[in-house]
């Protein structure tokens, strides 16, 4: 019993940062119908810009602020990695707004190898230690462990996910947002900024992804320039899970891939956490490929 | 009467199809103008034209007084030039209400947005019912109903519909042209795009005809409903 807690309390936490990540994948996906390969490697940024955050700010953090100094980074780089977003769209995907959608799925792989290599000349090909990880004080509950620091995450990832629920929702934006979805042709006519409008999405997506970077640097206590990759194809599967396009639906997917994966490791061993996430990809993608929440899509034409 | 629009010939190319030639148009204030014409002869790609989706080559469009030729579609918005798409275009996974919420994207004021949603929601009573149905759930003119009704919120000075009549039954027909004929009477002037030219000529003060990307004909709308070219064309004996 103790044991079934703590794999459910283990898989709502890696669950939390797949759904950051996978949240971005799915509202940029949403909005202009595009694989952004480089997401990934956009969280793995945010990983590095939290290295470097902490490293400089490490006189700070010996005052004994880790957990706060921690959040302070997590918001500095999502600024960051929310304008690294912001520029790949402006650069990379804009000029191919009308283009084949191949080329701009190109495009996007061309750019994420860019971040990769890019933060492999900056930092070096190894792995960084992370200044800071979630270790120290924990919650005993029912016979499970979670860390404080691991608590303090995922509370922030909660609530980041509520305020893009209620912004895509509630909001004038958010409004534009999911009409542009649908038609940005008409969207022009209703005197949206369509250019402007996915700006900000790529923005918001971009930072939570970072906001999920330094997340996942602090519980592995490791970083490298290639750990977007997998992690770009688990956000992938998280969204075709839940239902691609679906903000709902991202969480949904990202906490069942989580679970599955933090079952099925224990159940086979931690060889097999991929084949595992990637062997429910093709299922869902075979079996129901709008996923949990897809739209299920009443039209008259 | 001084000028809402002003098309001064404009052509447009889309790669070496030449869709308009020298096309050249004005709306009054307080007008309602019908432009005619069959399939392809270049309606919508004229509207499209000024409300800023399609760049001409050549030719101006002035809108209140400003050259509007290359401005940003929503800026020409914001200017309250407001163009209801052929085919309604509503957002069909939207609310109704939510729909009209959009036509007040560039309306800062959140009371005004209210005001003028209460103010369709009074003139088209259906829509007030099926506000929080999917847009794409409702009948074809019902659709049309909100996509002119969504027009309305953002304060048109000017208003162009493509074809909202197409695909509809009389009745309906009847009842889109009543609405055309209220908003015009709240101030806003109409350019109305039609290939049914009976229903077009009895709301509008003037017209013209486009036919392979030239005006090929234009007069107030008695004189176009007695001429033989119309009447043969387009009405019918």
């Amino acid at each position: 019993m103790d044991y079934v807690l703590q794999l459910i309390l283990n898989g709502l936490f890696v669950g939390t940062f797949y759904a950051l990540v996978a949240l971005g994948y799915s509202m940029v996906y949403g909005i202009i119908k595009l694989l952004n390969f480089a997401h990934g490697d956009i969280y793995m940024l945010g990983g590095f810009v939290g290295f470097t955050l902490l490293t400089v700010g490490s006189g700070a953090l010996a005052g004994g602020g880790g957990i706060i100094a921690l959040v302070v980074v997590m918001a500095l780089a999502m600024v960051a990695t929310g304008l690294v977003g912001l520029v790949l769209e402006r650069v990379a995907y804009r000029p191919l707004r009308s283009a084949p959608r191949l080329s701009v799925l190109i495009t996007a792989v061309g750019a994420s190898f860019a971040l990769e290599y890019g933060v492999a000349v900056g930092y070096g090909p190894n792995p960084r230690a992370y200044p800071v990880t979630v270790g120290g004080g924990a919650v005993h509950l029912l016979g499970a462990r979670i860390t404080y620091a691991q608590l303090v995450m995922m509370a922030i990832a909660v609530i980041l996910m509520f305020g893009l629920d209620t912004l895509v929702r509630r909001t004038r934006s958010g409004r534009a947002m999911r009409a542009i979805s649908q038609d940005p042709r008409a969207c022009l006519l209703m005197g949206v900024n369509v250019d402007q409008v996915i700006s900000r999405t790529f923005f918001i997506g971009s930072a939570l992804a970072g906001a999920a970077g330094v997340m996942a640097g602090a519980y592995y206590g490791k970083i490298d320039f290639l750990m977007g990759f997998i992690i770009g194809l688990k956000a992938f599967t998280a969204a075709v899970i839940g239902g691609i396009g679906n903000i709902r639906g991202a969480v949904l997917g990202a906490i069942v891939l989580g679970l599955l994966e933090s079952f099925g490791t224990a159940w086979l061993g931690s060889q097999w956490r991929d084949v595992f996430a990637f062997a429910f990809l093709i299922l869902f993608l075979t079996v129901r490929p709008t996923g949990l929440l897809g739209e299920r899509v009443t039209e008259r034409v | 009467m001084t000028n809402v629009l002003e098309v001064d010939a404009v052509d447009v190319a889309y790669g070496k199809v030449q869709a308009l030639t020298g096309v050249s148009l004005t709306v009054g204030e307080g007008e309602v103008v019908s432009l005619l014409g069959n399939n392809g002869a270049g309606k919508s790609t004229t509207v499209s034209t000024i409300s800023g989706l399609v760049r001409p080559q050549q030719g101006t469009v002035t809108a209140f007084g400003r050259d509007i030729t290359r401005a940003t579609p929503w800026s020409i918005v914001e200017q309250g030039l407001i163009h209801v798409p052929e085919g309604r275009r509503i957002f069909s996974r939207l609310t109704v209400h939510e729909n009209l919420l959009l036509g007040g994207y560039t309306i800062k004021d959140n009371s005004l947005i209210e005001s003028r949603v209460r103010e369709v929601y009074d003139l088209l009573p259906r829509l007030a019912d099926r506000r929080a149905q999917q847009g794409g759930t409702l009948s074809g003119g019902e659709q049309q109903m909100l996509a002119i009704g969504r027009a309305m919120i953002a304060g048109p000075r000017l208003i162009m519909l493509d074809e909202p009549t197409m695909g509809l039954a009389p009745l309906v027909v009847a009842q889109v042209m009543e609405t055309i004929a209220a908003i015009n009477s709240a101030g806003a002037s109409v350019l109305l795009i039609e290939q049914n030219a009976r229903a077009a000529l009895k709301v509008a003060h003037r017209g013209y005809v486009l036919d392979s990307g030239r005006v090929t004909l234009t007069g107030t709308a008695a004189e176009l409903a007695r001429d033989p070219q119309v009447v043969e064309a387009y009405l019918g004996k």
